[in-house]
């Protein structure tokens, strides 16, 4: 793989407007979306029956489900797309070998969303404790807040790639985007019904039910793994459908 | 490398698709220096092929390669095959210099060659903007415009002349002889007949994925049996009879327009008319159109046949 096919990516992910779009829809979203929750809260501090969590609030991956819908969306429809419309051919005739094609889509996704969740992230975090700044004081020195901080971007950036892999599988822009939300909002909720401790550990382990605990600032006693832990088995799934992802890109016709 | 850089070879190329057997055992040779049509009728394996050699498509048995290498061994293959197989390879939202940019980026081409390709094609004026809404006649244009990118020694052209007007497809067929004339390889698949008659030097025929010929354009004419020869003589009517008694066949019609026998080669339409005393006005053996050839070698191999009432499907392989 040399640095024009990463540079390439690049320039396919840039000139194309519906990217571009997506991309600030996350950020708009994100940071106002938050900011509304932040400023609600605030007007409603000392009702009678609000008892908000307000460290989690501010950095727990709350409004992740909405950042996040726009961003794996996003990250779905690069590849997708490029089935959907018939691009992939002329990528796969200028970079015939499918998996240096795949890293270096997927390692400028990575490092794109890196750079976009962190902006969100830390834009977030300063706006909501801003508006909050009269009733608590919370700063990135108090424990976990930071860890929770770096822990959403890392959980934003491997939702991605976990995203970019479905895409890569399904390779219908409908379809995958579908499957995504069955695995992030769908499925979670009903596993999360059944009652028993077997079910409670299935639970745990969906791929971002694991991963959204790097984004809590603290430990919540029906979580059944720790921060870190989840975080390593929200990137297991991502590489074994990265992995199925590459394999299949070499097994079917393009 | 021993091979030649230009030459492409297939060898027993197969593919399926479920049960459908898309290329059987297809083996042939595409030479450097001159223009080879890949013909055959819709549905014949063509687009396939052309996949199958440049690696979009994997065989299920057989190998393809170009200067003895396969494509994905090629590094850079932008710089040693261009390809233009289906027009719609492009993202519609991307325009087609931003197209043509990420294409060079992946090859380390200078990005003012995407300027030059865009001349080359005449779509300057428009590079600036989104390729989706480029006309059919457009779009292929910017194909070729990637094609011609890395300046590559091979050329493989899926229905170059698709949605081309009158004007474009004389500029293509030009543009191929000119590529051919300057050494390089050029293997283009086309439907109309009387187009690859004026450009193609050899042929390599396919019909349901099986090799029908691999010879040069005149000889495939040659080798069709649908011989004919066309006279002229005041005295039709007894002639016919003549030629009909020795088992020849008349079409066509009399008088000024002549007729078209069939069935007898022309010294004998001749001696029989001498034996009668007819006189002849003109005795001219004809040779058979490329499409006429091309009809009756490939008539085994149609995929979509004709019923009495007409045409009972269409292939996928091209628009007719």
């Amino acid at each position: 793989m040399t640095a024009g096919v990463v540079t390439a990516e690049w320039t396919k992910i840039r000139s194309v407007r519906s990217t571009m779009w997506s991309l600030l829809a996350f950020v708009v979203v994100a940071i106002g979306f938050s900011a509304l929750v932040a400023t609600v809260i605030s007007n409603t501090w000392n009702d009678p029956g609000s008892h908000p969590n307000h460290v989690e609030l501010v950095t727990e991956p709350r409004a992740e489900q909405d950042r996040g819908r726009v961003g794996y969306q996003l990250d779905v429809i690069v590849i997708s797309s490029e089935y959907s419309t018939g691009a992939i051919r002329s990528s796969l005739l200028a970079v015939p070998r499918r998996i240096p094609m795949l890293a270096a889509k997927a390692g400028v996704f990575a490092l794109l969303d890196l750079v976009v969740s962190a902006v969100t992230v830390f834009a977030v975090f300063f706006i909501t404790t801003a508006i909050l700044r009269s009733h608590v004081s919370i700063t990135l020195s108090q424990p976990g807040i930071t860890r929770a901080c770096i822990g959403g971007i890392l959980y934003l950036t491997v939702l991605g790639l976990f995203a970019l892999a479905i895409g890569g599988l399904i390779r219908h822009t409908a379809g995958a985007i579908a499957s995504v939300i069955a695995l992030v909002l769908v499925i979670p909720p009903l596993i999360g019904l059944i009652p028993g401790t077997i079910a409670n550990h299935i639970h745990g382990y969906l791929p971002t039910v694991a991963g959204q605990l790097i984004g809590q600032s603290s430990q919540q006693p029906a979580d059944v793994l720790s921060p870190w832990q989840g975080f390593a088995v929200f990137c297991a799934w991502t590489a074994v459908l990265l992995v199925a992802c590459g394999y299949l890109l070499i097994r079917r016709d393009a | 490398m021993a091979e030649p850089p230009g030459l492409i070879e297939a060898r027993e190329l197969t593919k399926r698709f479920g049960d459908k057997v898309a290329v059987d055992n297809l083996s042939f040779n595409v030479e450097p220096g001159r223009v080879t049509g890949f013909l055959g009728p819709n549905g014949a394996g063509k687009s396939t092929t052309m996949r199958l050699i440049t690696g979009l498509d994997r065989p299920d048995g057989g190998t393809a390669t170009i200067g003895g290498l396969a494509y994905s061994q090629l590094s850079k293959p932008l710089t040693r095959v261009g390809a233009l197989l289906e027009a719609r390879s492009l993202h519609p939202g991307r325009s087609a210099r931003n197209h043509l940019l990420f294409l060079a980026q992946t090859q380390d081409i200078p990005a003012k060659r995407v300027d030059e390709v865009l001349d080359l094609v005449g779509l300057r004026e428009v590079a600036g903007k989104r390729a989706g809404g480029f006309s059919l006649g457009m779009t292929q244009r910017l194909g070729i415009a990637a094609a011609m990118l890395g300046d590559p020694p091979v050329l493989l052209l899926d229905e170059p002349g698709n949605g081309l007007d009158p004007e474009g497809i004389r500029w293509v067929r030009n543009f191929m002889r000119q590529l051919a004339g300057e050494g390089r390889t050029v293997l283009v698949s086309s439907h109309l007949m009387s187009e690859m008659a004026v450009t193609a030097d050899h042929l390599v025929v396919i019909g349901l994925g099986k090799l029908i010929a691999d010879c040069s354009t005149e000889e495939f004419i040659e080798r069709s049996s649908e011989r004919s020869v066309l006279v002229r003589t005041p005295d039709s009517a007894r002639l016919r009879e003549l030629i009909t008694g020795a088992g020849g066949a008349v079409q066509g019609n009399d008088g000024t327009d002549g007729m078209i026998v069939t069935g007898l080669p022309a010294p004998r339409i001749g001696e029989l008319a001498a034996s009668a005393s007819l006189v002849l006005h003109e005795l001219t053996p004809r040779l058979p159109s490329l499409e006429e050839a091309f009809m009756e070698l490939t008539a085994g191999s149609v995929e979509f046949g004709k019923t009495e009432s007409g045409t009972v499907g269409s292939g996928t392989g091209g628009t007719p």
